[in-house]
């Protein structure tokens, strides 16, 4: 393949991905109403781009069963069988459908990683804002756990946990969650502090308010905005951890379709200048790039841009 | 006039952007200055002085642009001028006073290196000349060690000297032309005067002209020699400040010294003893006390004003009745019956007599919470109030404060002006219907026309609802407005209190006479007698 055609390629892929974008853009306008009617309008293409994909994996997640042409687990061939039409992307190690696992993996992976993110932020959210909000010991003594939690490297944690603990889908998802909790906190506990000091929360406390309504129905809603936009990132970074530790087989366990272990099952086949083994690899990747563009749109609303 | 003209402003218009639309700020204004001349800008918030002020410089803020007109400084075109051109001139040929020198100055570096950058920079001087030059302008602003002020941080110093050492700065090249953005309205009184008559002095020494952007006509009255009126940007009147003081023309300038005249007898203390008693409270943070033997008394149906400069203890007092502030020693006492120290220790009730209206409506109401959650909370959770009854209770609070009920009630504070925030901050402590509201500077951060409509709303409520006003502030026209009885503060002690007219009369204690002194008068030549009197005084 020479340069000329790679680059034409490549304009392809990005006029098709703006193009899509541009389309997708008119629907969601056309669909929706209101303020977000008017803030979607504004949504740059590459915001628009990163919803349509998130979207594209959410609805193949949600449907694995019926776009799957096989099972997630069924050998249905021989091993490492080359791209047919049978088997669009071949087949595994073991003879199973690659691009049925591929499906599956999106369910698992990015299920997996949605139900860990978001009790991450739960948990580190909560108590987060707490400890700005009362302040005093209760601050320092969550605080310094957190430091100590975050001393060690996160990858090395996990591992240590998930050897304690077994590996389990369960223990997978608390573990991550607990060590990414650490850095939600951190984060939460930042905004928050500029918070609590304005007027409008002294006047809350003034009025006797309880702790659980200052937490949520006073300071929350001011500390959404960069709480959104980390919980983007923060999705990313435990995909990828899902996908590392699965990689380094203690994440999810076979026969479970994973985007991580997919890859590591398939690596031998790199050496023989199959692309096989790095489409699970392109489809996190995608994602990331994907939820970063919304997360950027997100951060930029938030600051208050306009130009 | 015989002197040559420096800038000369032609039919400007300048835009601002809302959403897709152009807005216009301002439009269609004429201006000219000659050199050596000071011209005063004046009009309520949002009449674009500013804008128009940057515009002198060839600057528009973000989101604005210049639509039209022709801006000449000296013979140059600002409009025409390349970006290099026009930044050459700032600084050095003209500089820019902004209203807070607190957030001006750059926290991390020495006064005298932020001075010095401009002259270096532009080549006017070298590092040495300049530090020799800035403490001889430190000098004459009147700044105390003059020759040692400039190697401290900003934080180092206080908020009227930050104000003069800023001054200083903007003079470093000895520029033709300096804005002056409001300098004084973030300080007290007796400070205001120590900037204004600095500020004068070197304006006559070097001969340069300036555009000195007000609210407060007395203040202008001192500074100026003509005078700009702006309302909603357009020039309402221009006049040489005298005869404007004099015979103002226009019927909207009439109005803007119509506030400053605004009185009500003073009344006699109520029947019954005191709402709020505070008796000998010492209270502080850290190992410093801030209040010393402090005691006052709150009258049932009256309006008790504690005056003083920043520093003098006035808003802690208020900390310490509800309850933020733990007294050191001494008692608050309620009915004549002690509060908790500790507002968490309060009950429910004791919290929903005492309200508080804050200083900046922009910082206490919650921006995310709709006019009908800021208002409705408190009648919720102190008055048990749920579904229609509650909406109706916020509609008929919204009615008291003049906002339109059905426009507003799902309003956030974002979408107000700065007046009808603090209208709502008045309705969320009405709607605890408590016996006593403690406004701190409620009307400092407003305009004029804007603070007489917050003063008779709220002289107008505690006629209704027999409110006792404990009301911090140092504005003493406010204090003629409203107050009953007055309590000066200074360090933290209480140094003259009792009934506002014999306060306000001679015999005075001295630092009663000298905050009198300090309000600044309509009078053109106010300011300079004062300063005389003051260096025979010392002399």
């Amino acid at each position: 393949m020479g340069v000329a055609t790679l680059l034409a390629v490549m304009a392809g892929v990005v006029l098709g991905g703006a193009a899509a974008a541009w389309l997708f853009r008119a629907a969601l306008v056309a669909l929706s109403r209101g303020a977000l009617r008017r803030s979607l309008r504004g949504a740059p293409l590459t915001a628009c781009f990163g919803m349509l994909v998130i979207a594209l994996y959410l609805g193949v997640a949600i449907l694995a069963p019926l776009l799957a042409p096989y099972g997630e687990r069924a050998v249905v061939t021989v091993q490492f069988a080359p791209w047919s039409a049978d088997h669009w992307l071949g087949s595994d190690h073991l003879g199973r459908d690659m691009a049925s696992r591929l499906i599956y993996g999106a369910r698992n992976t990015v299920g997996i990683a949605l139900a860990t993110t978001a009790l991450a932020f739960m948990v580190g959210t909560t108590l987060g804002l707490w400890a700005a909000v009362v302040g005093g010991w209760l601050d320092g003594a969550l605080s310094r756990a957190v430091d100590v939690l975050m001393a060690i490297p996160s990858l090395i944690f996990a591992l240590l946990l998930l050897t304690i603990f077994g590996t389990s889908i369960l223990t997978l998802v608390l573990v991550i969650a607990a060590v990414d909790a650490t850095r939600v906190y951190r984060i939460a506990r930042a905004v928050a502090q500029g918070i609590v000091v304005m007027d409008y929360i002294e006047a809350a406390r003034l009025r006797g308010e309880g702790g659980a309504r200052l937490i949520f129905r006073e300071v929350l809603p001011n500390a959404a905005a960069p709480l959104v936009a980390e919980f983007g990132l923060r999705f990313c970074f435990v995909f990828l951890a899902i996908s590392a530790l699965s990689f380094l087989g203690l994440g999810i366990q076979p026969p479970t379709a994973d985007w991580g272990s997919m890859v590591r099952e398939n690596a031998t086949l790199i050496t023989f200048g199959d692309v096989t083994p790095l489409l699970p690899a392109g489809a996190i990747a995608l994602l990331t790039v994907a939820v970063n563009f919304v997360v950027d749109w997100q951060l930029h609303r938030a600051s208050g841009l306009r130009e | 006039m015989a002197r040559a003209e420096l800038l000369r402003m032609r039919d400007i218009r300048i835009e601002g952007r809302a959403g897709d639309a152009w807005l216009p700020i301002i439009d269609g204004v004429d201006m000219t200055l000659h050199r050596g001349e000071v011209l005063g800008l004046i009009g309520e918030s949002g009449a674009g002085k500013s804008t128009l002020g940057l515009a002198a410089m060839g600057h528009v803020r973000d989101g604005c642009r210049i639509a039209g007109g022709a801006i000449s400084f000296d013979g140059i075109d600002l409009r025409a001028a390349p970006d290099a051109t026009r930044r050459r001139l700032r600084g050095r040929r003209i500089a820019y006073v902004a209203q807070s020198a607190a957030a001006s100055f750059n926290p991390a570096h020495r006064l005298i290196d932020q001075y010095c950058e401009a002259p270096v920079r532009h080549g006017v001087m070298t590092r040495a000349e300049a530090e020799a030059d800035a403490v001889d302008l430190y000098a004459r602003m009147q700044l105390p060690e003059p020759d040692r002020i400039g190697w401290r941080f900003p934080h180092q110093v206080s908020g009227g000297q930050l104000q003069r050492a800023m001054t200083a700065m903007a003079m470093a090249c000895r520029p033709d032309l300096i804005i002056f953005d409001e300098p004084t309205t973030a300080l007290d009184v007796t400070t205001q005067i120590e900037v204004l008559a600095a500020i004068r002095g070197i304006v006559a020494q070097f001969g340069t002209a300036a555009i000195y952007i007000t609210h407060d006509l007395a203040v202008v009255a001192q500074m100026a020699d003509r005078i700009k009126v702006l309302l909603r940007g357009r020039e309402v009147e221009e006049a040489p400040t005298r005869a404007m003081l004099a015979a103002p023309r226009a019927e909207y300038t009439r109005s803007l010294w119509a506030v400053r005249t605004l009185e009500r007898a003073a009344r006699p203390p109520s029947e019954g003893g005191a709402v709020v008693s505070v008796r000998d409270v010492s209270a502080g943070y850290g190992g410093v006390d801030v209040l010393r033997g402090v005691s006052f008394d709150i009258h049932p149906r009256r309006t008790v004003a504690v005056v003083g400069e920043s520093g003098s203890g006035k808003s802690t007092a208020a900390r310490v009745i509800t309850g933020l502030l733990a007294p050191r020693t001494g008692r608050v006492l309620f009915d004549g019956r002690p509060l908790a120290p500790d507002h968490r220790k309060r009950t429910r009730d004791d919290l929903r007599q005492v309200q508080m209206i804050y200083q900046s409506a922009d910082t206490a109401l919650n921006p995310k919470h709709t006019l009908r959650e800021i208002i409705g909370r408190p009648a919720q959770m102190y008055l048990g109030l749920r579904g229609r009854a509650l909406t109706e209770r916020v509609r008929a609070l919204l009615a008291l404060i003049e906002l339109e009920p059905d426009a507003h009630i799902d309003r956030r504070p974002s979408e107000l002006s700065g007046g009808q925030k603090q209208r709502v901050g008045i309705a969320r402590a009405l709607a605890a219907e408590p016996r006593v509201i403690l406004c701190d500077e409620v009307t400092s951060a407003l305009d004029q026309i804007v603070q007489e409509g917050i003063l008779r709303l709220l002289d107008r409520l505690q006629g209704e609802f027999d409110l006792a006003y404990m009301f911090i502030t140092h504005d003493l026209a406010t204090v003629r407005a409203i107050a009953d009885s007055v309590v000066v503060m200074q360090h933290g002690a209480v140094v003259e209190a009792g009934p506002r007219d014999a306060v306000f009369a001679p015999p005075h204690a001295p630092y009663t006479a000298r905050l009198l002194a300090s309000v600044p008068e309509m009078d053109p030549d106010w300011l300079g007698r004062l300063l005389d009197r003051r260096d025979a005084g010392q002399g």
